[in-house]
């Protein structure tokens, strides 16, 4: 493992840090199951070109890959993550918030549909810096990617229930669609692909922030 | 997730700490259910001061408890909800069906 201390072959003391970082990359990618490694390389090239025909963006840096089992105790793992890399990208308190809770409800549905309560499955959360056109405009932002092989998503349940209603269930999709400003969902060989962006304003702040 | 009950007389008052999410949420339906169906204390209060993340089936917990109230006529009390819960029941414009308070004393009142 290259941890700290730890040189690879070629590598001088100078270059250990930047090494260091490129090597787990590669470590964390190698770790990662062939099946969702194909999923991962097929959608990045459709994202670099063109998404939902208003983004031309790249992935500008991976901050976060994220492994976990379809445990719900793990769900306050995946939030205290997710709340902290969300405050170090420069969004705002509400947005973090926001940010956190579309990701533990997107983990929880995977958890409770796709996976039907098993607690031994495999769910992968990886968060990038992205940096691109937006309907002509310059705009920066994080993307986060899960990964799953359990059932294929229900199409029919992509419509978040009316809020009219008293009733309980139905919020977490409604969470996540009112958090993000993209949420995009694939099923391509076996392996069900969820992608949300929130984007940053043009001065490195969140743009719907509230209070506080 | 920690549930501290404090039976007053006609009141009981469920002090909740920790985040409420999946992992949990049923424990807590289990309780408050229990509370209004088969104890049917006339008030029953949560203080969720200690609550830092509701989650949409803690909620649904919520809701289930909020229907349960109003089919015994009895009442059911939030008070003290952080930044995160309350955003969560102004996202799902729940916050408007239930009673919500600022501290216990309001609550009690």
């Amino acid at each position: 493992m290259a941890g700290a201390g730890h040189r690879l072959p070629g590598q001088s003391e100078d270059d250990r840090e930047a090494l260091t970082f490129d090597a787990v990359c590669t470590i964390v990618s190698a770790l990662v199951p062939p099946d969702f490694q194909r999923v991962r390389e097929m959608t990045r090239v459709k994202d670099a070109r063109e998404v939902a025909g208003a983004e031309r963006l790249h992935n500008s840096g991976l901050l976060l890959d994220l492994a976990l089992v379809s445990d719900p105790l793990l769900l306050c793992v995946v939030r205290a993550a997710i709340e902290r890399l969300t405050e170090v990208s420069g969004f705002s308190p509400p947005e973090c918030r926001s940010i956190t809770r579309a990701v533990d409800e997107a983990v929880a549905n995977v958890m409770r549909h796709a996976y039907g309560g098993s607690l031994d499955k495999r769910i992968d959360v990886s968060c990038k810096r992205i940096s691109g056109m937006v309907n002509g405009v310059h705009r920066e932002g994080l993307e986060i990617e899960l990964l799953d092989k359990g059932a294929p998503f229900d199409q029919k349940k992509l419509t978040a229930r009316s809020l009219d209603e008293v009733k309980p269930g139905g919020l977490g999709l409604h969470f996540i669609r009112d958090s993000m400003d993209v949420m995009e969902h694939s099923h391509v060989n076996g392996v069900n692909r969820l992608r949300l962006v929130k984007y940053l304003s043009a001065d490195g702040r969140g743009q719907k922030s509230q209070g506080e | 997730m920690q549930i501290a009950a404090r039976r007053l007389d006609q009141v009981t008052i469920f002090d909740i700490t920790g985040h409420i999410d999946l992992a949990n949420s049923p424990e807590l339906r289990k309780v408050l259910l229990k509370e209004l169906k088969e104890t049917k204390t006339p008030r029953v209060i949560l203080n969720l001061t200690g609550v830092r993340y509701i989650d949409s089936s803690g909620v649904a917990s919520l809701v289930e408890g909020l229907k349960a109230a109003r089919d015994q006529n009895l009442r059911f009390i939030l008070y003290g909800l952080s930044p995160s819960a309350r955003e969560v029941l102004q996202l799902s414009r729940l916050i408007k069906i239930f009673e919500v308070f600022d501290n216990e004393q309001q609550a009690l009142a």
